[in-house]
């Protein structure tokens, strides 16, 4: 039969590092919970949580690279991880998509209704408000606050450059990778890392602007929110993407890849496409829009 | 065949036993192993759900304030419904379609054995931090399981850790699916075709789909609560902006699929075990894929009709009015199918036959009272009342529950290799479906009547229909230990089932002896 009979599929024999991890997923949460809650334990039991999630994920990781160095994974393994990462992504747009339909529901609907397109609400709520996007809401707290909006130019559209840049020099690396030229690789995926990482740089830079200049803040109303909340995953995303990048970097550097198996670098290539590709979506409907 | 075959060695299965001791479910990648698992966890949150069902009718039985505070009803209301769904229905699904799905298609396990042990002891986890609240000052939620601000923000300490527990519980059903989508898409034996898989399959594919696209949602739901409540966003506060009907419509684009998600996999199993006892192939198999697959698209146009009463412009109700009564199409569809697979075969009314006929009729019973309640106008008498109560619990107790049971007796004697004890079997089944039937069914008089849901107490002309209600959550509830017994003694011994089990079983997982080896299929058998 095919190479199916001579290299079965991989089934690992067990797998210790979930029951590891979880209980510090708990210590997470709850620590976090705790946190948030004002207690003294909080902070301490949510960091020593992190420490023992992220321990979890490395050496996972680390178990998962092993194997596939060792050529324990044949080709239907490959399109499982293929396919799983397919889908994973596919949960994440959905996630953002949540956070997009508060930004289009608050411009669409909330706040034209309550700045008054709906006088059955907005008289026994605020009467004579008037609202228009960017607002930080009809309520009298709100409504004093002074902010100015995050315009579009120069910083955002410097980081749109930037990104869309580590886009086309991943996209030269991953050509590499395919004609086997591992130099090129190396080179391409350092700039893109690089270039993440200036974005990173130049993101919070604004942060501190809006907090420091511009008054803008999470507090700031619909608009603080949904501005702090989408770009912040996508920070968040990015942060995760450019790890992924750096590990996959040092996989290059060690040979791990060749031009027909390296399904882990085109994982985290994907996973940056996506990054990117939200990006550009909220580059347009955040500070262009 | 090479199927039941064992002596094919290589480096990763040396010994092709479970390891012995604790460590064994602790570490296992094992499909088999990790299905059994989640059904145990089903089964004991089933019993967890199930104490708090009982407080609630214990507490309703007569008018007044007899037995508990008033806010610890509403924290049983809210924690019944959250564990039955993440806890009990999502878990015992999961755990069914981990044993089942690669013995179906002739898999050697799951795609990602890791990505599984992984999923299975997250729900550990969130369940730890969700029951937790119980004790935490200020009690457990008690604002309903969907969640609605502004009154979930009066939540006290509990607040948090709920959100994180639909966090990690979101996580876990994510992982599974993904597993799930992959095994099928990816691990399907030679010969086996999209369009040959057995329907258990393809509705854990469809459902699967659907937890992928929807848990997301509903974790970034909660994520806006739990950033207006500690970090000063207005998502849903209208005087920065926001709208708390703004949740409604993100909690029920989640919710509206979730409801799917828990009867697809019922509809799979029926359409397996029907087909049995009938002697007879299912009718419509193709149309059964499709009416699946339809009902799936259609879940995620019609989450409005959870919002009729809220206020929403006549265009909207209108749209959501319609979509949703066209789910009728392919529901319809599937009844049809099942009565057509049943007419003039030769059928014997085994238990898991009788729990899939019992199905049959009384999910029809909660899907008609869906197209009631899918009318707009009618919706606002019927809005938050029992019988929105009754008719969710006849599609979810009497329509998942029950198929979940069906599925455990038609399969446990292939999982464990004995027969189950049919007479308690049928004693289970009858106290069972009259009981259930005493339970829920008078509860649509007290909602057409007017009585609210989530109250713990009511005027005095509900009495005497609660008191029957009572009555039959108590006899519902104390009939399940006959289903726990009747699982532990068929795990400990009873007569021995032969590979087939069933005569008019068809199916690779019944070429498998019984019980199945621990290993199955490591070389995939040829499907014809």
């Amino acid at each position: 039969m095919s190479d199916t009979q001579q290299q079965p599929y991989y089934v690992p024999h067990d797998s210790r590092w979930p029951v590891f991890g979880v209980p510090g997923m708990v210590l997470l949460a709850g620590g976090f919970s705790g946190y948030l809650n004002g207690t003294g334990w909080g902070m301490p039991v949510m960091v020593i949580g992190a420490i023992v999630t992220l321990i979890m994920t490395v050496m996972w990781f680390r178990d998962v690279v092993h194997e596939s160095v060792a050529g324990k994974y044949n080709n239907q393994v490959d399109l499982s991880f293929r396919q799983g990462m397919a889908w994973f992504i596919f949960s994440e747009v959905m996630f953002f998509g949540v956070f997009f339909g508060a930004l289009f529901y608050a411009r669409v609907f909330s706040i034209p209704w309550l700045g008054g397109d709906d006088p059955a609400t907005s008289r026994f709520l605020w009467d004579s408000v008037v609202l228009s996007w960017p607002t930080a809401g009809p309520g009298e707290m709100y409504r004093a606050l002074e902010f100015t909006p995050m315009g579009a130019w120069f910083l955002p559209t410097l980081n749109t450059l930037i990104l869309l840049t580590s886009g086309v020099t991943l996209t030269i690396a991953h050509h590499a990778i395919k004609e086997g030229h591992r130099p090129k690789v190396i080179w391409g995926l350092a700039a893109t890392v690089l270039l993440g990482f200036i974005f990173m740089c130049v993101q919070s830079y604004e942060y501190v602007h809006a907090y420091q200049d511009l008054n803008l803040r999470m507090d700031t109303g619909i608009y603080g929110s949904v501005f702090f909340m989408l770009t912040g995953f996508h920070g968040l995303h990015v942060t995760i993407g450019a790890i992924a990048l750096l590990v996959i970097l040092f996989r290059v550097i060690r040979g791990h890849f060749t031009a027909d198996n390296h399904f882990g670098f085109e994982a985290a290539a994907w996973y940056w496409h996506f990054v990117d590709v939200v990006w550009i979506l909220l580059y347009v409907v955040v500070y262009l829009l | 065949m090479s199927a039941t075959s064992h002596d094919t060695h290589h480096d990763d299965h040396h010994d092709h036993g479970p390891p012995p001791g604790i460590t064994r479910w602790l570490f296992t990648t094992n499909h088999k192993d990790l299905g059994v698992l989640y059904m145990v966890f089903a089964l004991i949150m089933f019993f967890v759900g199930g104490a708090m069902a009982m407080v609630i009718r214990a507490e309703l039985f007569q008018p007044g304030l007899n037995l508990v505070d008033p806010h610890f009803f509403n924290q049983m209301t809210t924690m019944h419904a959250l564990v039955m769904i993440f806890g009990a229905v999502m878990p015992a699904f999961t755990g069914l379609a981990n044993w089942l799905v690669p013995i179906q298609i002739g898999a050697p396990d799951m795609a990602l054995p890791r990505v599984n042990n992984w999923a299975f002891w997250l729900l550990p986890a969130g369940f730890v931090l969700l029951l937790l609240t119980l004790f935490l000052p200020g009690g457990a939620p008690a604002g309903g399981w969907t969640m609605y601000p502004p009154l979930i923000l009066q939540l006290g300490d509990a607040f948090p850790f709920l959100i994180f527990a639909v966090h990690i519980l979101g996580i876990s059903s994510i992982m599974g699916s993904i597993n799930i989508v992959a095994t099928i898409l990816n691990l399907r034996a030679p010969g086996m075709t999209l369009m040959k898989m057995p329907l258990f399959v393809w509705a854990w594919l469809i459902t699967a789909f659907l937890i992928v696209a929807v848990m997301p949602v509903l974790a970034g739901a909660v994520t806006m609560l739990l950033t207006d409540q500690y970090f000063g966003t207005s998502f849903f506060n209208a005087a920065g902006g926001g709208d708390p009907v703004l949740f409604q419509h993100i909690f029920w684009f989640f919710g509206h699929p979730e409801v799917y998600i828990l009867i697809l996999p019922a509809f799979g199993i029926v359409s397996a075990i029907i087909p049995t006892f009938a002697r007879k192939p299912l009718f419509g198999y193709s149309s059964m894929v499709y009416a699946t697959a339809s009902i799936a698209f259609l879940s995620f146009i019609v989450w409005g009709h959870h919002m009729f009463s809220v206020g929403m412009p006549l265009s909207g109700q209108l749209f959501f009015m319609y979509a949703t009564m066209l789910v009728a199409v392919p529901t319809g569809v599937k009844i049809f199918n099942w009565m057509a697979t049943m007419w003039q075969g030769s059928m014997t009314f085994e238990t898991p036959m009788l729990f899939a006929i019992a199905f049959v009729i009384l999910f029809t019973i909660g899907g008609l009272s869906g197209v009631m309640l899918a009318l707009a106008p009618v919706d606002l008498q019927y809005h938050d009342t029992y019988f929105v109560v009754a008719h969710f619990h006849y599609v979810l107790v009497t329509g998942a529950i029950f198929s979940i049971m069906a599925a455990v007796y038609y399969w446990l004697p292939k999982w464990t290799g004995n027969m189950y004890d049919e007479r308690l079997g049928q004693w289970h089944f009858w106290l069972s479906t009259i009981s259930v039937n005493v339970l829920f069914f008078p509860q649509h008089f007290l909602g057409l009547a007017g009585m609210p849901r989530r109250i713990p107490d009511y005027a005095l002309q509900f009495t005497d229909f609660n008191m029957i209600s009572s009555i039959g959550g108590f006899v519902f509830g104390l009939s399940q230990l006959i289903f726990v017994w009747v699982i532990i003694k068929c795990v400990r011994g009873g007569e021995k089932a032969s590979d087939q089990v069933w005569e008019g079983a068809k199916g690779l997982e019944w070429t498998l002896p019984s019980p199945a080896p621990y290993h199955t299929f490591e070389q995939p058998p040829v499907v014809k």
